[in-house]
Order: structure tokens, then sequence, then C-alpha cells
């Protein structure tokens, strides 16, 4: 039983240095690589949520997101973290978020989708702005005259939002009536 | 609740309440064509401020108030966006239907008005969303991702010099440097003066030598060159005479005094 423990112990400190020193989230795949084919997914999920639960207080958490597994300082150092970086990160305007909620929300959508949901013409720097963070990019074109690129959110941008799933979005079904005060 | 307090001054002029609808003073025009993201926001902006229901827009009121702020967006010589006049166009149309009165047979026809609701109320959902999209923790703003530094680049391994290893190898270029002692010239001071002495001394006892037999090549190039210039220079003094029969035929060394 203490051996076994002990095994336990070692198989965790393999997935923990893999993640901390990963420069990517690692995929479920990749840590079963880590182990050569020693591995069980089942066995592998489960000594993910172990440490997971090792972590829980500490500084760092561990957490998934869509491309895989990473560490990540807790979200209460944030505050203090950002001291350390003397520019602060630009924020987005409206209508590049806007563009990026009706991605996100609709996808896949073309620009002509995205205009008439806003009722303005979309500026091409907006689109290129989100390409460029590696958040959304052209997943087809649609099969009309002109063959519109069709626009979809990546993993990226699941991932730089801490999500696994698109459906993990903030709901916006259930509409805005009483959201507004007046 | 307190009343907010207001600490606003307009031209010099402090403002004792709120505007009661959209102000536009002139000059912020451009800020608040940039404070709209188009006509459906400025609708929608409407609507709200004026606590008006989206689902029975009094399209009357709706429309006298967009247009009076297309009209000041106009009077200050800004270029329209085509957007906004668009969206004037379909207000003023979808005001008219409603006041044309409805043939009987179209008794079934939609509210004018829907098409218009839905593109509010979709928009709304989406400026929302948007909110509520960039309300996330957000990778590089809020979530600091943890990277502890690992070279993957593998290291070279230095090797292990132990003292025995430094004492055996200093031994051995000692071997080495035995070996190779006599290769050290240990520069033989030749004079060519003394070797012309030499030269002499043996014409005078051999009287005349062929060129060749002055070399010994036993005795090294450095020797060997020390001679050949002593020869010159005793030619050039006058002291020697070499003679040659023919070309390529073997040259004669003798003293010149032998000669004489």
């Amino acid at each position: 039983m203490m051996q076994e423990t002990q095994s336990i112990q070692k198989l965790k400190n393999v997935l923990e240095a893999a993640l901390l020193t990963s420069p990517q989230p690692l995929a479920l795949d990749e840590m079963l690589r880590l182990f050569e084919g020693k591995m069980e997914r089942t066995t592998l999920r489960m000594l993910l949520d172990e440490l997971k639960n090792d972590w829980s207080e500490r500084t760092l958490e561990l957490v998934q997101i869509a491309s895989g597994w990473r560490f990540q300082a807790k979200m209460e150092y944030a505050e203090v973290l950002a001291r350390l970086s003397p520019e602060k990160p630009p924020r987005y305007s409206r209508a590049t978020l806007e563009t990026l909620a009706i991605i996100a929300y609709k996808q896949p959508v073309t620009r002509g989708d995205i205009e008439e949901i806003r009722g303005v013409a979309v500026n091409q720097t907006v689109l290129r702005t989100l390409v460029e963070r590696g958040w959304i990019d052209v997943v087809g074109h649609r099969d009309v005259p002109g063959r519109p690129s069709l626009f979809a959110t990546t993993k990226n941008f699941l991932d730089d939002l801490n999500l696994r799933s698109l459906q993990e979005l903030p709901p916006i079904d259930n509409l805005p009536q009483q959201e507004m005060e007046i | 609740m307190l009343p907010p307090v207001i600490s606003a001054r307009l031209h010099g002029e402090p403002i004792a309440s709120l505007p009661q609808d959209l102000y536009i003073p002139p000059e912020a025009l451009e800020v608040y064509l940039d404070a709209f993201e188009g006509p459906l926001d400025l609708l929608l902006y409407l609507i709200r401020k004026h606590n008006l229901d989206i689902l029975d827009i009094r399209m009357a009121d709706l429309t006298q108030q967009y247009m009076s702020y297309v009209d000041k967006m106009q009077a200050a010589k800004l270029e329209l966006a085509a957007d906004y006049l668009l969206m004037s166009a379909m207000l003023i149309e979808i005001k008219s239907r409603m006041l044309l009165p409805k043939p009987a047979e179209l008794e079934q026809e939609d509210d004018p008005r829907a098409e218009l609701v839905r593109r509010l109320l979709e928009y709304e959902a989406i400026k929302i969303g948007a909110q509520k999209i960039d309300a996330l923790p957000q990778v590089g703003r809020e979530l600091l991702v943890a990277q502890a530094c690992f070279e993957h680049v593998v290291k070279v391994q230095l090797p292990v010099v132990e003292m025995e290893d430094l004492l055996v190898a200093w031994r051995s270029v000692l071997e080495r440097a035995k070996n190779y002692k006599h290769h050290h010239i240990s520069r033989e001071q030749l004079s060519v003066r003394e070797h012309m002495s030499l030269i002499l001394r043996r014409l005078q006892q051999e009287g005349m030598l062929e060129f060749t037999q002055m070399f010994a090549v036993s005795e090294g190039v450095q020797k060997m060159v020390t001679y050949f210039l002593a020869l010159l220079e005793l030619a050039r003094e006058g002291l020697v005479k070499m003679t040659q029969q023919a070309a390529y035929s073997p040259i004669y060394v003798q003293a010149a005094e032998l000669m004489a």
C-alpha cells in the first residue's frame, strides 16, 4: 500500500513537471506520451484531478481549458502581478468586441452577417486584429456569389478566456429587458 | 438612494441637472459618433433612455429623435455614415406603413416593426454578449499562465578532471617533450665567417674539391646553408675560385692563393 502511494506520487510528479514546463497547455494525448503507453486514459484523468487537488492550497491552480491542461496563477494574484508589467494590456474597442461576440455566438459567420447584426460596415482592421490575436480564423467559404469567408473562433480563443468549450460562454439568450437599468 | 451629485460644467456654466435628452455639444459630435456603434446602437440608446417598450415602439417619437440626431450630425458637416441614413429611410418606411390603412386581404400582415424589433433585440443580445466576453478573465490580463523554465536543449556534460588525471597528463607532456628535444634547434651559432675559415682550411689540405663534396647532408640543412653562404662569400672576396667546364658538369672549388 505504501509502495502504491509512492508510485502514484511519482506519476503525479512527472505530470507536474511536464505541465509546469510546457509552453502550451498539454492535451491528454500528449501527457500519455510521457508514460510510453503504460498509462490508461482514465488513470491519467484521475491523476490530474488529484494533482489539481494537491495544488488547491497553493498559488497556482491546475485548470482544464479547450486545448488541454495548464497551470496558471490564481486569479487573486492578478492585480498584484500586474504591477510587474509597466504597460496595461490594451482593451479592445466596442467594435472589436461586438464583432468577436457575433463570431463567438453565431459562428460560422461571414463579414456580411456581422454587418447585418451590427447595422454598420465592418472595418477590415477589426477582423485582422482578431485573426492576429489568434482568436478567429477562416474555416471555409459560404457557397454564394463572392464566396465570402466564414469566420469562427479558435481553440486559442477559448484557452485565453479560460474556457473548455463554446458552451461555457456566458449565455445571452435570455433576452435583455430586465438587464437594463434605466 | 441619493440623487447623483452633478459637478459638470458646460461652456463654463455649471450644470444643475442632467440634460433631459441626448445632448450633443456641437464640438463633441465626433466623440458621440464614436460612442455609438451605428444606427442600431443609437436606436437602442434612445429606446432605453426613454424607457420605451421595445416590443411596442412608438415609431413617431423614435423616428423624430433619431432624425434630430442625424440632423445634428449633418449640421456639423460630419461625413455622415451611409448606415445612419439607411436606418432613417427604414424608420420612415415603417412609420408610413403603419399609417396606411391595411387592405382587408392583408389583415394578417405582420407588424411592420417586427423586423426592426428583431434586429434591435439581436443586436442588444450581442452587445451584452460582448460585454460579458470582455468581463471574462483573459490570459495576459487577469490570467497569468505558469511557465517554469526548462531548457530542452541537452546540456553538454563537461568531463570531470581529477588531480590524478592532471599528473598523468603532465608526465606524458614531459615524456613527449624529451622525445622532441632534438627537434628543438638550439640555435647553433653558425658563423659564416667561421665556415669560410673551415672551407679554406679544407681546401688548403685537399687542394681542389668538387662542389658537392663541400656539403655533408648529415649535418643538417642549416649547416649546409651556412656552408653555401660561406662559399659565396669566399668567392665574392676572391678567396676561392670556382670553375666549371661545361653546363651541368661538376663545379670545382679551389683556393685562389693556390692558383696564384
